[in-house]
């Protein structure tokens, strides 16, 4: 009899999480530091505000934005094709197919951005002219001045794909390694052939693994295109450096386009999210619900839950007394 | 030339090394049209390497292999074998079957879908008619309602029914099973093999490996028992069953009994 629970009086009692005050403190204390900075930057009288709204659309500013985008987009399309080339070339067979990959990868990732891009910008001081024809004869196709088949935005636009390319080769080929081998024996049994097995059964696989380390390639990418300024091609960077230079405005020009910069990130995520849904079809029972969805929920969710929570306590109080 | 044999399946002295481990030992058999052979052996003793071999997944080492009168994986000329493109092989496999023990259907694509891809993908089978066969092999298998469920959304049990629905698409001659049951819950072994004994009913030739005793000795016309890479013993199932003629196979009957 002493053990019986009495209900009557559990009925009143209360669950009380607990409490974390550390969390309270160290939100106080960071907030604090925010206001201070913000505070400090917005009262520094070197700095013009008025001329950060003035610039943060300023034509020349949103032409490098569009720029800036461009270039990533393009970059990035390229870099992963050569990718999945790369990584298909280093899991063959063929020995000499996966030395050059090996060499490939080992030359892009061990050499800095900035050096590979410099050199596509200097490339006319090396050769003047490019030329298809026979190796070591005389037999040539069509040569073509260098600074012409290759002016500063193309040239860059090269830097970054082929250097990007060394690392998303990596990405690719731990996506690849992830797939269980019996994917691609089930995929041969029915008479695919390995490059229709790699298309259709083994990469769609391989997504879920290779797409977010992507995104943060991406967003690596993005800000990484501020470093074609070194051979002046005018994305948002160089943009904001080239008004700065004419009214001094170094600071401000600086925070427009890291606004800007930020801004572009976090759009990037959001086409991220839907491709990693997409791709991670068939893995879990059921797919999560979007934010939109959630949000959609929560409203239904909160509309009910007023009732359904009046309606429980009504059903206890009713049973229990 | 090869007259059209009334052997589906061939096998003389084939021969398999990984490294320096020997795991098929000159291993001779055939399996006549329509019947269906079961392959019995321990843990080890080469049974789905040599199932493997059939299909050209493993490469062999020595011996040949047939399939309808069909050298598989190699071309002879003059006295020497050559072995296959990709492509070619890719097409005999066609026409050969495959179930696995850990059924290895493709996550990302629904029941249906699965069954889809490779006759539409590889053999050009259009896309409605293609979709029209599949529901009807769901259908035979006993799955008509799961048509759009993702494999992970399946029980161990339905999943193999549509891998076995899946090689059926691709109308093969031959189907080679290896331990279709054995990741299975033993409640829903039964499903599965009642679907490979209707297959065997309708005239399939099969190959089997399991060890499902009942099964084999129901369904199997002849049964082989392996043992070292080598064919220790083989006969009708009752004789091989009942009567083993070798130590090594009484020992592993009474070791799976
Ligand atoms: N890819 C491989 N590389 C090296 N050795 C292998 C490989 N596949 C199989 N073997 C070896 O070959 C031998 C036969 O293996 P196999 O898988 O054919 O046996 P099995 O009869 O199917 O056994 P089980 O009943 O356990 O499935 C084993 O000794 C195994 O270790
Ligand atoms: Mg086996």
């Amino acid at each position: 009899m002493t053990d019986r629970v009495d209900f009557d009086d559990s009925d009143d009692v209360v669950a009380v999480p607990l409490r974390h005050p550390g969390r309270w403190i160290a939100a106080v204390a960071i907030l604090l530091v925010l206001a201070a900075l913000i505070h400090s930057l917005w009262t520094n009288t070197n700095i013009i505000h008025s001329s950060i709204t003035e610039f943060l659309f300023d034509p020349r500013i949103i032409k490098g934005v569009g720029l800036t985008i461009f270039i990533t987009v393009v970059s990035m399309v390229i870099a992963t094709i050569l990718a999945i080339v790369l990584a298909v070339m280093r899991m063959s067979a063929n020995p000499v197919l996966r030395a050059v990959s090996f060499g490939y990868i080992w030359f892009f990732r061990g050499t800095p951005l900035l050096v590979q891009i410099v050199f596509w910008g200097y490339l006319g001081l090396l050769y003047s002219q490019i030329a298809a024809g026979i190796p070591f004869t005389s037999i040539q196709f069509f040569a073509i001045d260098t600074n012409t088949l290759i002016p500063a935005l193309v040239g860059g636009v090269i830097a970054l794909s082929l250097n990007e390319a060394a690392y998303a080769a990596e990405i690719v080929r731990a996506g690849l390694l992830s797939i269980d081998h019996g994917q691609r024996e089930a995929a041969y049994s029915l008479g695919m052939g390995p490059g229709y097995t790699l298309r259709r059964i083994v990469l769609p696989q391989a997504m879920k693994v290779i797409i977010p380390p992507m995104g943060n390639e991406t967003i690596s990418m993005l800000k990484n295109t501020s470093l074609l300024a070194v051979v002046a091609v005018a994305e948002l960077y160089t943009a904001a450096t080239q008004i700065s230079a004419q009214n001094l405005r170094q600071v401000e020009l600086l925070i427009v386009a890291s606004a800007w910069y930020l801004f572009m990130t976090t759009v990037l995520s959001i086409p991220q999210y839907y491709l990693e849904r997409r791709f991670g079809r068939g893995t879990a029972r059921e797919l999560p619900l979007t934010p939109f969805q959630q949000l959609k929920a929560a409203i239904a969710r909160g509309r009910g839950r007023s009732n359904s929570r009046r309606e429980v306590a009504q059903l206890q109080k009713g049973s229990l007394s | 030339m090869t007259q059209p044999s009334q052997n589906m399946v061939e096998a003389r002295s084939v021969r398999k090394w990984f490294g320096s481990n020997e795991v098929l030992k000159s291993i001779s058999l055939e399996v006549p049209r329509g019947q269906v052979l079961c392959l019995l052996g321990p843990s080890g003793s080469g049974k789905s390497t040599f199932l493997r071999c059939i299909n050209h997944l493993e490469t062999i080492d020595g011996g040949r292999i047939s399939v309808d009168g069909e050298l598989i994986g190699y071309t002879q000329r003059g006295d020497k074998l050559h072995e296959m493109k990709p492509k070619e092989i890719a097409r005999q496999r066609r026409g050969i079957g495959m179930v696995f023990q850990r059924f290895n259907l493709f996550p990302h694509l629904t029941a249906l879908d699965n069954i889809v891809e490779a006759p539409q993908g590889v053999s050009g089978v259009p896309k409605a008619q293609a979709r029209e066969r599949a529901v009807a092999l769901l259908e035979r298998v006993g799955l008509a309602d799961r048509v759009d469920a993702y494999p992970a959304q399946l029980s161990g049990g339905q999943q193999q029914r549509v891998a076995i629905a899946r090689a059926l698409a691709m109308e093969p001659k031959l189907m080679l099973f290896d331990e279709p049951t054995s990741a299975l819950d033993p409640e829903l072994v039964g499903d599965v093999l009642d679907v490979m004994r209707d297959l065997a009913a309708s005239g399939m030739t099969m190959i089997v490996v399991t060890h499902e005793i009942g099964f084999s000795r129901e369904v199997a016309d002849r049964m082989v028992f392996m043992d070292g890479g080598v064919v220790v013993e083989s006969g009708k199932p009752a004789d091989v069953l009942d009567n083993p003629q070798h130590e090594r196979t009484q020992l592993f009957l009474e070791s799976v009994l």
